[in-house]
């Protein structure tokens, strides 16, 4: 009975997901979200071997320069290539991005599986301790965690993971209060393997979805958030390059050196932008009523 | 319906007894001891265990929340370490300055996220429904606090047209307030306008399936009638509950947009609070938000029941 549940559970998967798949490649939105997202990757990965200027080089002799064929997005009030720092950036923005969220799905999934497959007093213990941290708003939330642990790229990733993790408790507990009742849940108690068996095996790939899509759509908000806390001098500090503070400096110079202010919102922008696009294709596709 | 309003009251006990346990260890996760600092340089063991004595900090600590939960509910949030002024003031000075920018961002997220919303679901799968989708999804993407330095870029530095920063109280002067409040009002608007389009365009799909919807139009009514007056108003609901939870967005929203503007409001206090390392202020603010965005959730909640009397007969 346990073989033929296997092969009917495998198989099934591989239909669905060449169809997923399948859907996915045909969604143009996605697909120019899956670009946008890979391009930022690229120079994030590749900024170390790029051939460009070092990003904390000032130079007195080039401040404040308009865009040209030297510096093709312009230098900063310290002479600092734009461009070069945009790149680095990406890297902090990226970076701040990911981790955050690994953060959130790595505390939140495991306490939405033990609410949801467990219930009784330590669902309530949980749900109420969510409802709390859901309670305040998701950047306030962010900001008063980031002042507390201190200003730093690392402790803002810890202050945005933290404040990101309940979403993924709420909706992991919700997905599996759902699955937790099918058939072949219900099988595997039957022959008798034990809880952590049954939820790694049978409840986290059955609910792995929608973590999935949330998880890309937060790593959207994440980055906003991450260049938020930047901008306002939470994130990460001079002189390490990251886009929130590049913006932060550049309201001071708006009518000398406008160009400081345009790059850096543009790249966040389209960062997110891409995650956002990549993230509404995820859950069209993965989404069982659209299939 | 009414015990249902009193279980729903309850429910929002418990959760309030931990949002302030929750910000209530955020104080005592603080790095290094606030006594010493009180103490100044000389730290006279004296005044030292004087100060721990005042401040109760030699109780256990469910001991000390409970003495600071009694004073929160008597209004005392503790001193602000910079002005020395009562936290509760400073809140009540700040907040109608924000009340104000967000009143007028969720009346433009409005005029412009439901009217997109409803074409856009009339026109759905056209070049419209297509635009709007697209703005709306640009909306949701670009960061608000470089909408505002792009607009101040344009329309105060290049054209001249509205102050960049400033504030003037709505009573004391309401032509110059909402000057100087609609360019920060439109930044913050425009995100929610972005949510409040696709859930009104979500809602009015489904809707426009509906039944009565048909019926109506087999009628022979006019198609804007079928849409304003069938469709829209039991579109209306969701949104309506929408509105109220985006509350929170609102304000989190206002601490970066009140910081672009120079506006002196919650958002601003809080910035300044933390920079400023006045720990109560920032304990204040963030209590204050949370009891708000709760109680807005339960209005919300409670609203929806009025609203819809189908769910009235199920509760």
């Amino acid at each position: 009975m346990s073989s033929a549940a296997t092969t009917i559970k495998t198989e099934m998967p591989e239909r669905s997901q060449s169809r997923i798949w399948k859907k996915l490649k045909g969604n143009k939105s996605a697909a120019l979200g899956f670009i946008l997202v890979l391009f930022f990757v690229g120079i994030a990965i590749l900024a170390p071997v790029l051939p460009i200027a070092d990003p904390a080089g000032t130079s007195w002799s080039a401040i404040r320069q308009a865009p040209s064929a030297a510096y093709w997005l312009g230098t900063d009030e310290l002479g600092r290539d734009i461009l070069s720092r945009m790149i680095w950036g990406a890297q902090a923005s990226l970076l701040a991005g990911v981790v955050s969220v690994a953060i959130a799905v790595l505390i939140g999934v495991p306490f939405g599986l033990i609410a949801g497959y467990f219930g009784g007093w330590l669902d309530g213990i949980i749900s109420r301790a969510t409802d709390a941290l859901l309670a305040t708003p998701f950047l306030i939330l962010a900001i008063a965690l980031a002042a507390f642990l201190g200003p730093s790229l690392t402790n803002a990733m810890i202050a945005i993971g933290l404040s990101a993790m309940p979403i993924f408790v709420r909706l992991t507990r919700g997905q599996v209060l759902s699955v937790k009742t099918e058939d072949y849940v219900e099988g595997a108690r039957a022959i008798g393997l034990s809880h952590t068996l049954i939820i790694v095996r049978y409840i986290l790939p059955n609910v792995f979805a929608p973590i999935l899509v949330q998880a890309t759509l937060a790593i959207a908000t994440a980055i906003i958030a991450e260049a938020s806390l930047s901008f306002l001098g939470l994130g990460q500090q001079p002189p390490a390059p990251s886009w929130g503070s590049m913006l932060n400096v550049a309201k001071n110079f708006l009518s000398q050196a406008p160009w400081m202010a345009m790059w850096p919102g543009a790249a966040i922008f389209l960062v997110v932008l891409g995650f956002n696009l990549l993230g509404d294709g995820l859950r069209d596709a993965l989404d069982p009523r659209e299939n | 319906m009414y015990s249902y309003i009193g279980r729903r009251i309850l429910i929002t006990i418990p959760t309030l007894v931990l949002v302030s346990i929750f910000i209530f260890t955020l104080q005592k996760l603080l790095p290094g001891d606030p006594i010493l600092v009180l103490a100044g340089e000389e730290r006279d063991p004296e005044v030292i265990a004087f100060l721990r004595e005042k401040y109760r900090l030699n109780e256990p600590i469910p001991i000390q929340y409970f003495y600071w939960v009694s004073a929160v509910l008597q209004g005392d949030f503790g001193i602000s370490l910079r002005t020395n002024q009562p936290v509760l003031e400073l809140i009540k000075e700040k907040l109608p300055v924000t009340i104000q920018l967000a009143v007028m961002a969720m009346i433009i997220a409005m005029v412009i996220g439901i009217p997109a919303g409803i074409i856009s679901a009339i026109k759905k799968g056209t070049m419209i429904d297509y635009v709007a989708n697209v703005v709306a999804l640009s909306g949701l993407s670009i960061p608000n606090f470089w909408l505002g330095i792009m607009l101040i870029l344009l329309v105060s530095v290049n054209l001249g047209w509205l102050p960049a920063s400033g504030y003037r109280p709505l009573f004391e002067d309401p032509i110059k307030s909402i000057e100087t409040m609609i360019m920060p009002a439109f930044v913050l608007g425009t995100a929610l306008a972005a949510t409040l389009m696709r859930h009104t365009r979500s809602a009015m799909l489904g809707v426009l399936k509906a039944d009565y919807v048909r019926t109506a139009r087999a009628k022979g009514l006019y198609e804007s009638v079928v849409v304003l007056k069938h469709a829209f108003r039991n579109a209306l609901l969701p949104i309506v509950t929408l509105s109220a939870l985006l509350f929170g967005e609102l304000l989190a929203g206002a601490v970066l947009t009140e910081q672009i503007f120079t506006i002196p409001g919650f958002g601003k206090l809080i910035v300044d609070a933390v920079f400023n390392r006045d720990y109560a202020v920032v304990q204040g603010v963030v209590l204050c938000t949370a009891v708000g965005f709760i109680l807005m959730n339960l209005l919300a909640d409670i609203a929806y029941l009025f609203l819809n009397p189908r769910l009235r007969d199920q509760v």
